[in-house]
């Protein structure tokens, strides 16, 4: 048995892990994705309905009816797989008519498909930069960026976390590079907070440097139409690389782009290895995607729906006394900073239909736990009163209401 | 202050520089922290420490020795530093 050893060797990480506390268990669904779910949980316990305050489903479009049209129509128009990479015999019309559209919702040049935004964060950097080149990179960006950068062999610099004054010291040591590429993520997806990219675009500009964006936690939402972090601090147009997925806000199958100048497209078309060696799009999904970019653009009904509950998510949160990260995106952590008591909490309003997750290290530095909540524009006011009401009363039990950082630990440890 | 010492001080002071956001924890970073199994540095940020290093005793340092081992206090870069140095 050539598994035997390697068998032994898996069980004892499995081992170190569970004891770590860090043992991932998946909690499955038995209904579509939504804010109301059946969920099974732990694995053999009956399914319950709960109130989902944990997707990525921003604008409710994961299951919306004329999304779920629109991918019916695709299949029976365009077949269910294309069996090819793009370029091969991979692309149809409405592969590139959603590149287009995307192109012009994102306000770039051109756009290229992924299969996903990990597949396009991990295949940009190494196609279109060199040796001579530099990556100055926001110390928290999303890991497939890191994985991506690892990738590469351009000189890597990281910033604090945006700490514009350190971006700029990174940029002064790079000056000698022949290209330099400042790398963030607009919203960042633990904290929820937001990248300063007014400023780091007048900085880009200053010091020669492209920047790109990692957009998946904004694409269709933020910003007054919802075209992302740059129409949000005014610098649309402005940016020069956006990468996103279109499996968070934008209907949430999956896919990812990296929509950028038309030079850089064509030279990832050429070069980027996930493009390249891995399956197209499904239609069904770049049939469905296409209607959300419709929907989504003729009116912003549910990015403004999605703006209000996360203002009133986050008041009534605060009121009831709970420490949240402060910022306007959707992800809204309910900072816990000891990694027992995140997931006690967790569990403890899991038992009262309220599903949402607890974080802790490695996922966010250590010290740092908490519940990451995130709201969607499917909400209702009764579903965040409830969880609002849910999480007041096991607040209460574990008797952090009112209390900060240092009052938490103190009772808590870190 | 002797060498060593002023040594270990420049490679804190970077540290705190480079990785530290919090006043609090700064103030806690000695020659005996552990700064990558505690998460102070990531893997991604080694590489700015690993360049620190090699501009500021003029050596390079090869990636088999660069291991989070020997990275995680100062006292134990100090250690790889002398080896290299030989």
């Amino acid at each position: 048995m050539a598994f035997t050893k390697a068998r032994e060797l898996y069980q004892n990480t499995l081992s170190e892990i569970k004891e770590a506390g860090l043992y991932k268990e998946e909690r499955v669904i038995h209904s579509p994705q939504g804010v109301d779910i059946n969920v099974e949980f732990p694995a053999g316990d009956p399914a319950k309905e709960v109130i989902n305050l944990c997707a990525n489903n921003y604008l409710g479009l994961s299951s919306h009816p004329e999304v779920i049209k629109a991918a019916h129509e695709g299949l029976d128009k365009r077949g269910y797989g294309m069996s090819s990479v793009r370029f091969i015999c991979g692309t149809q019309d409405v592969h590139s008519e959603l590149e287009r559209k995307l192109s012009d919702f994102l306000g770039t040049e051109d756009t290229i498909l992924f299969a996903s935004c990990l597949d396009a964060n991990a295949g940009i950097f190494e196609a279109v930069l060199g040796e001579e080149d530099a990556i100055i990179a926001d110390k928290l960006v999303h890991a497939s960026i890191i994985d991506g950068i690892r990738l590469c062999k351009a000189q890597q610099y990281v910033y604090k976390h945006s700490d514009m004054a350190h971006l700029e010291q990174k940029l002064q040591e790079a000056q000698d590079a022949r290209l330099r590429m400042i790398v963030t993520d607009g919203v960042f997806s633990m904290d929820g907070d937001i990248a300063k990219l007014d400023e780091i675009v007048a900085l880009a500009e200053q010091y020669d440097a492209m920047v790109m964006v990692d957009d998946s936690h904004a694409t269709g939402f933020m910003g007054k139409t919802g075209r992302g972090t740059h129409e949000l601090k005014g610098v649309f147009g402005k940016v020069d690389i956006i990468t996103t997925t279109l499996g968070k806000a934008m209907g949430g199958a999956s896919g990812g782009c990296v929509s950028a100048p038309r030079e850089m497209v064509d030279l990832l078309r050429q070069r980027a290895r996930p493009y390249l060696f891995s399956n197209t799009m499904p239609p069904v999904i770049v049939s469905a995607a296409l209607k959300v970019i419709d929907l989504i653009s003729t009116t912003t009904e549910l990015r403004d729906k999605l703006e209000d509950n996360t203002k009133y998510f986050r008041a009534r949160m605060e009121e009831a006394g709970f420490d949240l990260k402060a910022g306007e995106s959707p992800i809204v952590p309910v900072m816990l900073y000891n990694a027992k008591l995140a997931q006690d909490i967790s569990r403890d309003i899991y038992q009262d239909g309220i599903f949402a997750v607890g974080f802790f290290f490695p996922v966010v530095a250590k010290g740092q736990a908490r519940i990451r909540t995130q709201i969607s524009a499917s909400h209702e006011r009764s579903h965040l009163d409830r969880a609002v009401e849910v999480f007041t009363r096991v607040g209460g039990k574990y008797d952090i209401l009112g209390k900060g950082k240092k009052e938490i630990i103190a009772m808590y440890g870190k | 202050m002797n060498d060593i010492e002023k040594v270990k001080k420049d490679i804190i002071e970077f540290v705190i520089n480079e990785f530290i956001d919090d006043e609090d924890e700064a103030e806690d970073i000695d020659e005996n922290s552990a700064l990558i199994s505690s998460g102070i540095v990531d893997s991604f940020s080694m590489v700015s420490l690993k360049r620190f290093l090699e501009k500021k005793f003029e050596l390079a340092i090869p990636d088999a020795k660069a291991t989070p081992e020997a990275f995680d206090t100062v006292n134990n870069i100090i250690k790889l530093i002398d080896e290299l140095k030989g």
